[in-house]
């Protein structure tokens, strides 16, 4: 069912926060809160990520994706509420503690290190690799998914094109073996087909299984390939549930496919 | 001819010097966008721990390069505990304010230094003991053209020092981690890279550098004193702009270039303006290639 939060909110936080450990899912976002300064970007935003599923953040420009992505990785601080991976709380903790519970995000922009070679931008990313013997084999992979980037791993990843940047930047992300991939507007500035790629690999590898927490702008792309979709809107999330209710219901349409 | 080689000799052991402590601003600028005005004094406390270190264990009644290799390892070892300290105490709790809070801390940390170290270590000058190394009779000369063994040694040392620095940097995994910290701290972190840690251990490497160069001043310039990091810290800063600040290699080019500058200034035209050219040329530089001789203006992708 659709969960609309500005209605069914109180019911709904409760039920939630009663919920004990259960390890069907892997992070928790729990009424969490964050400022800049005097503005607050989110506002009591709850929602989770089930083990194996593609979760999807929508909303327009300023909505607050890219800044619950930061606080899940502890680039910023929540003031409020809790962020909770297998049930224990992470929002507290270093972006380097998080990214060692393999919880990697592949940032807006690709956060490419454009003074650095493909392959050290690889390098590091497993940098906090539980299985250093496992380098190789996902370093194979990588590069068996993106050929490109075996052509060029000896080049400065700042002369790769955009499509190759973010190419480059899922493959690194992939180097730290996560257990939850966050990945900020893969489809930000690329053409067409590239994004049609992107968004196929995406659901190839959590097709093997892996779990992923996706911002898009690109609403309709999004929510077509994410098993469920949360909606937000100046820090509040508006609407969540299974992608292809969200699809089909009115005000999705309207607001955000242009309908 | 001969004068000129004596001059380019001259430079060459002078800009190895600017080169060692030009490096540790240019990393740290990489690594924290913040001119650390201490940095003189990190070089200063240097030379003075190289002293000491002669005195206490009477490393002169060995003199050698084994000696010299205590001395200049206590030397490192000291300045970069002083980098760490800095960095943990003054530059760490503003690493969010605004840029401007940063750069005069590390004023008021410089000048903190500076006269701590008049109050601890007095404020007449006090004399390297060179004897350390046993040259007597070692001075080469062609005709006009002196070498100074100790020049030859300090040039060798500040050499092999950089060479090593390349390599963490561009061979290690710490270097690859002080590189991406350099290019953008959220984005290292996000690979798990414990920026904290890479920030001081970039501070301890610089400082180490610079409390090696004092210990190489010492041997040729043996007059040392708690003021002596003002004017070649402020040089070095210079080289390093020159150079591209944040660019390793520009430092050193940067340095050299300074050295070489200053000995032909001093050679052939006006040995008075010694000092005065640095500043003429960071004002050269800032107005014609704000960016330095090798520093690129960092494109941004979207």
């Amino acid at each position: 069912m659709l969960n609309h939060e500005n209605t069914s909110s109180s019911d709904a936080a409760g039920a939630k926060l009663e919920g004990s450990v259960d390890g069907s899912l892997v992070l928790r976002i729990k009424d969490v809160s964050v400022h800049y300064g005097m503005v607050q970007a989110l506002h009591n935003v709850s929602f989770d990520v089930p083990r194996g599923k593609i979760v999807t953040l929508v909303g327009a420009n300023g909505a607050g994706k890219t800044t619950m992505l930061r606080a899940i990785s502890g680039l910023v601080r929540v003031s409020h509420g809790v962020i909770e991976h297998r049930g224990e709380v992470i929002s507290t903790s270093q972006p380097h503690e998080i990214v060692r519970r393999r919880i990697c995000q592949s940032p807006e922009g690709r956060g490419i290190f454009l003074n650095l070679s493909v392959e050290e931008n690889l390098d590091l990313g497993a940098w906090a690799a539980p299985d250093k013997l496992s380098y190789k084999i996902n370093l194979e992979r990588g590069f068996e998914m993106f050929p490109r980037l075996k052509e060029r791993r000896r080049q400065n990843a700042g002369t790769l094109s955009g499509g190759e940047q973010q190419m480059l930047a899922i493959a690194r992300a992939l180097m730290g073996q996560p257990e939850v991939l966050l990945l900020d507007e893969p489809s930000l500035g690329l053409a067409p087909q590239i994004i049609e790629k992107i968004f196929e690999i995406v659901q190839q590898i959590n097709r093997d299984g892996m779990t992923i927490l996706l911002v898009e702008q690109n609403a309709l792309q999004a929510l077509g390939i994410a098993h469920h979709g949360v909606v937000l809107e100046t820090g509040r999330v508006v609407l969540q549930g299974p992608s292809r209710e969200l699809l089909a219901s009115d005000e999705v349409r309207k607001a955000y496919l242009g309908e | 001819m001969d004068q000129f080689l004596q001059h380019v000799i001259n430079a060459l052991s002078l800009g190895s010097i600017y080169a060692l402590i030009a490096l540790g601003y240019t990393m740290v600028f990489g690594v924290l966008q913040l001119i650390n005005f201490a940095h003189g004094e990190i070089y200063m406390l240097g030379a003075f721990t190289g002293m000491y270190t002669i005195r206490w264990l009477r490393l002169e009644e060995h003199p050698g390069i084994g000696s010299l290799i205590i001395a200049l390892i206590a030397a490192m070892a000291a300045s970069a505990t002083a980098g760490f300290i800095i960095e943990r105490l003054a530059y760490r709790p503003l690493r969010k304010s605004p840029r401007i809070n940063l750069l005069i801390t590390a004023v008021g940390v410089s000048l903190f230094l500076q006269y701590s170290g008049q109050l601890v270590f007095g404020s007449d000058p006090q004399f390297f003991p060179t004897g350390i190394l046993e040259l007597e009779g070692y001075n080469w000369s062609y005709g006009d053209l002196v070498i100074e063994p100790m020049q030859i040694v300090a040039l060798v040392l500040a050499l092999i020092l950089m060479f090593v620095l390349q390599y963490i940097i561009f061979r290690t995994r710490l270097g690859r981690a002080m590189r991406a910290v350099s290019f953008n701290h959220d984005f290292a972190s996000l690979m798990g890279i414990p920026t904290n840690q890479i920030i001081s251990a970039t501070f301890m490497l610089g400082s180490a550098l610079a409390g090696a160069a004092g210990v190489l001043v010492g041997l040729i310039y043996p007059k040392i004193d708690p003021l002596m990091g003002t004017m070649p810290g402020l040089k070095a800063f210079v080289a390093a702009v020159l150079g591209g600040i944040g660019n390793v290699t520009g430092a050193v080019l940067g340095a050299f270039t300074l050295g070489l500058a200053e000995e032909f200034l001093v050679g052939y035209w006006v040995p008075t303006y010694r000092d005065a050219l640095a500043f003429g040329i960071l004002i050269l530089i800032l107005l014609f290639k704000p960016s330095g001789l090798l520093g690129v203006h960092r494109a941004e992708k979207v």
